[in-house]
């Protein structure tokens, strides 16, 4: 098992490489030149282009990489061209507020989703499954950020309960929250629904039902194991789209988070900055993926005995 | 004729299981399924009965209607009583039921491959069954789980692993384990080698059989294989469109049918001594549950139909022994001398 994820985290360094160049070289085309983005529309050619020469910026491209990644090797993501601060002080003072939102958005996301998908299955066709389906489907139809805009017409500056932005307090993680887990609630109940349906009707549900177990013992024991299998398939892709989904939430929420961060940093050319969010996203991703995969084995014996020959 | 028939048990034990003019439908938007049709079953206490017919008889309905395991709607269980022990099954509360099944009735399904939960290990699965109606420990669960493991012939120490590590005749062979292991008085067998292959067939009946003489549990044993009936019946029901149409002890059956339906059973057969024989198949279809036909519901397959045969439904005819019976018109006077079906067949 260990072996395993020493395996998957090797296999990550090729991904980050390749991200990285990716990013690097777009960013490398893309208009504006940092020197003069730094030094201001004020300063003279001359200035620019000793800082062009200091900064290694006429270096060949290839070059310039190289360099990045020597330093990203030795922990050092470079300064940030618009702040002159470290980039790593920048991603870590910001680091903890995405992690909170996407973390809270997440078991948010999962309570309500599972628990809807179950009871949706166990009185199928009633009132409230039809109820919990037109909300999934609400929630899949319906994009992130007009969402996010419609709750905080309503909830902000109609009725005045919750804040429109910020990151003060418990209130003003509502509204972000509820925005960014609403994709992934439509996508996790469906998924939940459709596969306690598919236990419930089971072969094997009905062994258990046939031994005298009761309703609940049957759907605790034997049908929920098995129906979130397919679950968390669903559960680990959304909440990968959930961390990208920060990005939107984070700035329609104005909340000091990653996702803020990487649009200024574009906004501004601050390319070190910019690659410093956009490897931290990577590496969540891989991470996630990793977690789920372990998590996989860790519910279904199938898959544990897969990897055990791996 | 009922006296008869009643005067044929006086003496005799009261039944594990009677069913008593059973009637299940299948209720969709389009169509009333009519899958069991006033079914009389009786199952004597220790004895094994067959219920043999083809596919779509209603067989496997009838085995679920007395577990009371089926799916409600679209099923309905619409008349008729079903006595264990002599107990109403139908009236009982679903808690009650819980009570029966597992401890005195238990089932095992057609199909291995599916029926085991596929994350529990089987010694879990079947420790489940003796914690939930014996007062032991899991500890004392499991240990019996494993007793039973050992007694279906599989070895203690793969107790811990899961059905995907196992092959149709084990996992048939672990199902036979958890459907025994509180040493239930009645079990349902539902079609337990239909997917096994022939050689696994033997092995998983042989267990059956067995296990079922150490525990004197009754049995109904319900399949399409005649073969299967010959090696562990006492009794056997022939079932066609979700009717009884012949009722006899396994001789009775055997050495002297009198339904049209069960001599073409016999006749679709392989003959082993003649093996260049021509298969006779019954030809034709049983009727579309839907729309079953208003007289006998073979007729129109039946070598022997007549005009009434179409008209009019067969009564009951019972042969001098009060125990074998018939429902079909060739014993429409009630007297059966000699079976009409065997020579001309």
């Amino acid at each position: 098992m260990w072996k395993y994820v020493l395996k998957r985290l090797v296999a990550m360094i090729p991904v980050l490489i390749c991200v990285t160049f990716l990013v690097f070289m777009i960013f490398q085309y893309a208009e504006g030149d940092p020197a003069r983005m730094i030094l201001g529309f004020d300063a003279t050619e001359e200035a620019v282009a000793e800082l062009r020469e200091e900064m290694g910026l006429n270096d060949p491209k290839i070059v310039q990489y190289g360099r990045y990644m020597w330093n990203l090797l030795h922990g050092d993501f470079g300064t940030s061209y618009s702040t002159r601060m470290p980039v790593v002080t920048e991603l870590a003072s910001r680091f903890p507020n995405t992690l909170k939102l996407a973390a809270v958005s997440i078991v948010v996301a999962m309570a309500v989703s599972i628990s809807l998908g179950v009871l949706a299955a166990i009185k199928q066709n009633s009132i409230f499954d039809m109820f919990s389906m037109v909300l999934a489907l609400l929630g899949i139809s319906l994009p992130t950020f007009w969402i996010g805009l419609i709750c905080i017409i309503i909830f902000s500056v109609h009725l005045d309960w919750l804040p429109s932005g910020g990151s003060e307090g418990l209130r003003s993680m509502v509204l972000p929250v509820i925005t960014l887990s609403m994709n992934s609630v439509a996508a996790i109940t469906r998924t939940t629904r459709s596969s306690m349906l598919d236990v419930i009707h089971s072969d094997y549900n009905r062994t258990a039902k046939s031994k005298g177990l009761s309703k609940s013992e049957v759907i605790w024991r034997h049908t929920l194991p098995n129906a979130l299998i397919p679950t968390l398939t669903v559960a680990g892709i959304q909440t990968c789209f959930m961390v990208s989904g920060t990005i939107m939430v984070e700035n329609v929420f104005a909340w000091p988070g990653i996702g803020r961060l990487l649009v200024s940093a574009t906004q501004n050319r601050d390319v070190p900055l910019a690659l410093g969010c956009i490897i931290l996203f990577s590496v969540s991703f891989s991470l996630i993926n990793l977690v789920v995969d372990l998590l996989y084995a860790a519910v279904d014996p199938r898959i544990r005995a897969s990897y055990k020959n791996k | 004729m009922m006296n008869q028939k009643e005067a044929a048990h006086a003496g005799g034990q009261a039944p594990a299981l009677d069913v008593k003019d059973l009637v299940v439908e299948y209720r969709t938007h389009h169509a009333t399924v009519q899958a069991v049709n006033h079914v009389d079953l009786e199952i004597p206490s220790g004895k094994a009965l067959g219920l043999v017919g083809e596919t779509g008889a209603g067989k496997t309905t009838i085995g679920l209607a007395i577990m009371r395991l089926l799916q409600e709607p679209p099923a309905a269980v619409r008349e008729g009583s079903i006595v264990f022990r002599g107990e109403e099954l139908r009236s009982l509360s679903e808690k009650e039921m819980q009570q029966v099944r597992g401890s005195q009735i238990s089932m095992i399904f057609q199909d291995p491959m599916t029926s085991l939960n596929p994350v529990m290990t089987v010694e879990k699965q079947i420790a489940e069954s003796i914690r939930h109606h014996e007062d032991v420990t899991q500890e004392e669960a499991l240990q019996k789980a494993r007793e039973m493991l050992s007694m279906v012939g599989i070895p203690v120490e793969r107790g811990s692993e899961y059905q995907h590590q196992f092959s149709g005749g084990m996992k048939q062979r672990v199902m036979i384990a958890i459907a025994l292991a509180c040493r239930p008085e009645l079990l349902i067998a539902d079609e337990p080698t239909t997917a096994l292959d022939v050689t696994i067939q033997a092995q998983v009946l042989e267990k059956i059989k067995e296990l079922r003489n150490r525990y004197g549990t009754s049995m109904l044993m319900i399949t399409h294989d005649l073969g299967v009936i010959a090696e562990v019946c006492d009794e056997v029901s022939v079932i066609y469109a979700g009717h009884i149409v012949e009722h006899g002890t396994l001789e009775d059956i055997f050495e002297n049918c009198l339904h049209p339906y069960t001599q073409g059973l016999f006749d679709s057969l392989p003959n082993l001594e003649d093996r260049k024989a021509k298969l006779k198949p019954i030809s034709g279809l049983m009727p579309d549950p839907t729309c079953l036909p208003e007289g006998c519901a073979f007729w129109d397959r039946c070598p022997y139909a007549r005009g009434i045969c179409k008209m009019k439904k067969p009564a009951r005819a019972y042969c001098d022994d009060g125990h074998h019976y018939v429902e079909c018109h060739l014993y429409e006077d009630g007297k059966i001398t000699k079976s009409e079906v065997k020579d001309v067949g």
